[in-house]
């Protein structure tokens, strides 16, 4: 009877270890706690027009009531409803409307007993047991255990035969007997909050434990506490009703739902009318109680999946079927060698439905990778260079597509290729690795399994065939001990391990080009360097060939042949990698060396680092001009004319500035100035569209 | 300020004085009970010490116990053995109240932008915390949050605002100016800058380094990246598993190597220069050092010897002691 509280979708904070923060280099605004999903869905707003209508009805009872409530009229006793008593009567004749509104306040007045207690008994002690430690924390969850196996039904009627039928005594008991589940819901989200570095902060502040709880983690919890408050009082409500309807119900003479539904329950033969009103009006307490808990509950965006939804696969169905017809001759192959992938004139943008529609976040994009050779996309945050990677495999997130360009792959235009096609392209001619390894590899299955199983897929090899292949596969990147690496689970290995397992995983379908969206940013960096030492092997040894997204100038330097550098969804300059790191023609590219620690020996380490005021630009204010005139040391205003990719000087080389030439000429440095703070650095709030926002912190990601 | 800023990287600072923080035989193990006494400790007998005014690095790979030592420095993490000494005080088990009486001398600034400011608080709340703490009232406490934030290059009107509405990099100043907002003696910078964009990590790096002269400041500055350490630090350490293996002037340390790992370190970390990181990477292939995955060396002896060119068998059965090699002190018996 007593039902375990299950654990709310609220916002379960995300843990924070050490290790895991330089991984996760963005994450989601915090979700607070808004009144505003109260009137998010119907069932919300009828359910608190309906508790507001039911609580100023019953303290305004007296004012209007037809009756009084213990207005007896033999004339209709048991009655169904008439026009004197719209809702009917009970056995003593007395008017049900006038006794359920009357008696509303008080039921659930009661119910909030519970809520109160469990609730606030709960929430307390998983503050605590957050506050306190591991061992304290060990001996709440062992007393919540107990109290969760304890048999509810058999306490509270043990209650009620020692200390008679006391309503408030027993939904306080009831309380203390559900506060263990809250307990269990709350100790996570605690500690995860108690676990913030902002707590670490206020600690080394000396602020007391208590203080600490009661001023960062407990306005972490309202969430879920308002959610968990609203569900416990329609259990509390029910139980009520519940304990009545098996005759525990109030004493006799004060109406309230209880008494009613108790009364009631005798007639159930002869007037099963009676039940109606009270049954109906306790149906629509619950479910007002947990409409609200559910639309105060629900994750504002749960649906950050990877996968391209439905409705993202019909808008890229679209965006193909445009570029299609928009370029109606047949793929030319012009001057494309096979093996080579050619983008030309790529564009990204963002959806024409909904929030943020139309905003380009890649313009005109062209770049050739040859066979065997590795091509660096480098830039900052927010430049588009993961955007760029993905559309080369199809994989852009929902609500945003391909605009326009071409990405020639083998006689294929891969930017007007339908989602199945893609699929037979995807982890077979064209393979990825992403930043975070672990989310290539499901923590629910064997590293073995996982390999077997994709080589299955993508050679069509038999089981043996396929268990062998990885083995293989495994040894190629550089595993030693196979054979154990097959049979462990993901989180039982490092993260370097886990990286070079997540590159056999692309290697499975033998990818003629792999994408890799910055694979060792995650890393040391003595594992960095064993990771680009594995795949420049790869890249002699199998002519395979690597677009590799970085913002690392030194990974450029290490492992690229031809370097593009991305500025706000352009390439501002594109070449071969020592022409351009060491002669730099573009001033973002000159000042991202300047900014660079690792240009400097320590013997000659500058006093200040060159930096680059302000911030790369949100895609929806990119300027017509040079996009990168609002932070250039050295713009004048032919700078506020569109800039066109044009070759550079002597080299092979493309520069995106008007001034390349005489920069180059001149020789001139990025300057190691800092501008006046306060100006350097305007505050952007971020009132952009929500969608819109969402996708940029996943490129960013 | 020239001077000033040629003085702090080329000079070490008088030893004869206290030091600002003195770490002495630091031992840190996670866990309670058997099991975790037997377990290698997260922090094995680490001694440092910084001088007033000095920056000092802490390098190391993921998991080599670095935020674990500031950690016990700044008191979130209970300490097994061995003392922490601030400024001649024994702070190595000093509670909430005893920290608050230090005045906000030793404050921090941590890794992630995004956690380290409590989303629900506006800035001016977060940054009047530790005022308010101190008994100043909060007109008072506004106001100074208002000037740090101009210090560290923000708009006053920003306290009103809150850390979703900033930059990466804008919050990593606001934690700056969090942590130097009761002038404080010794910041404990963990992987400040880690998080950021180049451009971004170079301003906050600058404001750190300006912060620095213009008042005094002692670092701890941990970070896992060298060049970034090099930058800021006068003097590093480095660790590997919980021990320090090498520590000594940054240049030294840096750009001249004795220990086999600091030098697989420095030569792992790529710089802009093709030429110049094609034959850092041969010199690092010739090195010889094998790869650190799955080589978890039994307790005794040197923690790096599964991963060592060098290794013999007296480094499987001692522990080398750290000993003066040129200006750096390195533990290792053949350096
Ligand atoms: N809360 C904890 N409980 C148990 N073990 C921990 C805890 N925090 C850290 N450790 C362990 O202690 C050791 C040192 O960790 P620490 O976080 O100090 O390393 P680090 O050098 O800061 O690494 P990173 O560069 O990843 O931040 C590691 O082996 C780690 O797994
Ligand atoms: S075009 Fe002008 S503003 Fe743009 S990079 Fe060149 S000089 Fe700077
Ligand atoms: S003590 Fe031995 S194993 Fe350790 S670093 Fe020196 S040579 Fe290598
Ligand atoms: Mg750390």
């Amino acid at each position: 009877m007593i039902p375990n509280v299950a654990p709310a979708p609220a916002d379960q904070a995300q843990p924070t270890t050490a290790a895991d923060l330089r991984k996760t280099r963005r994450q989601g605004a915090p979700k607070k706690f808004t009144g505003s999903k109260l009137f998010g869905s119907f069932g919300s707003i009828a359910g608190v027009a309906w508790l507001a209508v039911l609580v100023a009805a019953s303290l305004t009872a007296p004012l209007w009531l037809p009756f009084k409530t213990e207005d007896q009229d033999f004339t209709a006793v048991l009655s169904g409803p008439t026009a004197a008593h719209w809702l009917g009567t009970d056995e003593l004749g007395r008017d049900l409307l006038s006794r359920i509104f009357a008696s509303a306040a008080g039921t659930l007045g009661t119910s909030i007993i519970t809520v109160i207690v469990a609730v606030g008994l709960g929430t307390l002690l998983a503050m605590l047991a957050a506050a306190a430690g591991e061992r304290v924390e060990n001996a709440v969850s062992r007393v919540t255990e107990i109290m969760m196996s304890l048999p509810g039904t058999v306490i509270i009627l043990a209650v009620i035969g020692a200390v008679g039928t006391n309503i408030p005594m027993i939904m306080g008991i009831l309380g203390v007997l559900i506060s263990a589940g809250i307990y269990r819901v709350m100790l996570g989200q605690a500690k995860s909050l108690q676990s913030q570095l902002y707590v670490d902060a206020a600690k080394v502040d000396g602020v007391s434990t208590a203080g600490i709880s009661l001023r960062h983690v407990l306005p972490g919890l309202t969430n879920t506490i308002v959610v968990q408050a609203a569900l416990i009082f329609a259990v509390g409500m029910l139980i009520q009703a519940g304990l009545a309807f098996i005759g525990f119900g109030p004493p006799i003479p004060q109406p309230s739902w209880g008494g009613m539904i108790q009364g009631a329950s005798q007639h159930v033969y002869d007037a099963p009318w009676m039940m109606v009103p009270t049954g109906a009006g306790l149906a629509l307490t619950v479910l007002s109680a947990n409409a609200i808990g559910n639309a105060l509950g629900k994750a504002p965006n749960a649906t950050a999946s990877h996968l391209p939804s439905a409705a993202a696969r019909r808008q890229r169905a679209k965006a193909v079927a445009t570029i299609a017809s928009a370029a109606p001759a047949p793929v030319t192959q012009d001057g494309v060698a096979k093996g080579t992938l050619s983008v030309r004139n790529l564009s990204v943008g963002v959806d024409s439905t909904g929030a943020g529609s139309g905003v380009r976040l890649v313009t005109d994009v062209s770049f050739d990778v040859e066979q065997g050779t590795v091509l660096g996309l480098v830039g900052e945050s927010g430049c588009g260079k993961t955007m760029t990677a993905l559309s080369l495999l199809g994989l852009l997130p929902s609500g945003v597509s391909v605009t326009g360009g071409q990405i020639l792959w083998n006689g294929r235009n891969l930017a007007a290729t339908t989602d199945k096609a893609m699929e037979t392209v995807r982890g077979r001619d064209i393979a990825l690795i992403s930043q975070e390894p672990m989310r290539a590899l499901d923590p629910m299955f064997t590293v073995g399994y996982q390999l077997t199983a994709t080589i299955r897929r993508l050679r069509g090899m038999g089981k043996a065939e396929a268990r062998e292949e990885a083995r293989n596969l495994l040894e190629k990147v550089g595993i030693v001990d196979a054979a154990r690496i097959l049979k462990t689970y993901p989180h039982q290995i490092s993260g370097g391990m886990a990286q070079r397992v997540a590159i056999a995983l692309a290697l499975a379908g033998q990818p003629k080009l792999l994408v890799a969206d910055e694979p060792t940013t995650a890393l040391d960096v003595t594992v960095q360097a064993e990771i680009l030492s594995l795949l420049r092997s790869l890249v002699t040894d199998t002519g395979m060939s690597v677009v590799m997204v970085t913002h690392d100038l030194g990974v450029v330097a290490d492992i690229c042949d031809q370097v593009a550098v991305m500025y706000a969804g352009q390439v501002v300059e594109n070449g071969r990698t020592d022409s351009i790191l060491d002669n730099p023609r573009h001033p973002y590219t000159l000042a991202l060396l300047a900014a660079d620690p690792h240009a400097n020996h320590a013997n000659d380490m500058p006093e200040r680092l060159a930096t680059i005021q302000g911030q790369v630009p949100q895609p929806k204010d990119w300027p017509t001009g040079c996009r990168f005139a609002a932070r250039c040391q050295f713009a004048g205003s032919a700078c506020l004319e569109p800039v066109p990719l044009l070759p550079s000087g002597a080299g092979e080389g493309l520069v995106r500035c008007v001034k390349a030439d005489q920069l180059a000429v001149e020789g001139m440095d990025w300057l190691a100035t800092d501008v006046p703070a306060a100006r350097a650095l305007e505050i952007t709030p971020t009132q952009n569209p929500r969608s819109l926002q969402t996708i940029v912190e996943k490129d960013l990601a | 300020m020239s001077t000033a800023v040629t003085e702090r990287r080329d000079s070490t600072p008088p030893s004869d004085a206290t030091p600002m923080l003195e770490v002495k035989d630091l031992v840190v193990r996670y866990g309670r009970g058997r099991k975790a006494a037997a377990a290698p400790a997260a922090v094995d007998h680490v001694s440092f010490s910084i001088a007033p005014g000095e920056t000092v690095g802490l390098v190391g790979e993921s998991g080599s116990g670095k935020s674990t030592i500031g950690k016990a420095i700044l008191g979130l993490q209970k300490v097994s053995g061995g003392t922490i000494t601030y400024q001649g005080k024994d702070i190595t088990s000093a509670g909430a109240a005893e920290r608050r009486a230090l005045g906000g001398e030793l404050r921090a600034v941590f890794q992630d932008p995004n956690s380290s400011l409590n989303p629900r608080n506006t800035i001016g709340t977060s940054l009047a915390e530790p005022l308010r703490l101190r008994g100043l009232s909060a007109a008072e406490a506004r106001a100074k949050a208002e000037d740090m934030l101009e210090r560290v290059g923000l708009p006053r009107d920003a306290v009103d605002r809150y850390p979703s509405q900033f930059s990466g990099g804008q919050r990593q100043r606001i934690s700056v100016a969090r942590a130097l907002i009761c002038d404080p003696q010794l910041v404990v910078c963990d992987e400040a800058v880690s998080a950021l964009d180049l451009s971004t990590q170079a301003q906050v790096l600058n404001l750190l380094a300006d912060l620095r002269d213009e008042r005094g400041l002692s670092y701890l500055f941990i970070a896992h990246d060298i060049a970034v350490v090099q930058f800021l630090a006068q003097r590093v350490v480095v660790l590997y598993r919980g021990q320090v293996m090498e520590s000594g002037p940054a240049a030294a340390v840096t750009e001249n190597p004795r220990h086999p790992f600091t030098q697989a370190l420095v030569a792992a970390s790529p710089v802009p220069r093709p030429a110049e990181q094609a034959a850092r990477r041969e010199a690092r292939e010739s090195l010889g050092v094998r790869t650190g995955a799955a080589a978890v060396p039994a307790p005794g002896g040197c923690p790096f010897r599964l991963r060592c060119p060098l290794a013999t068998d007296l480094c499987a059965t001692e522990r080398p002691a750290l000993r003066r090699v040129g200006t750096a002190d390195v533990a290792c018996h053949y350096a």
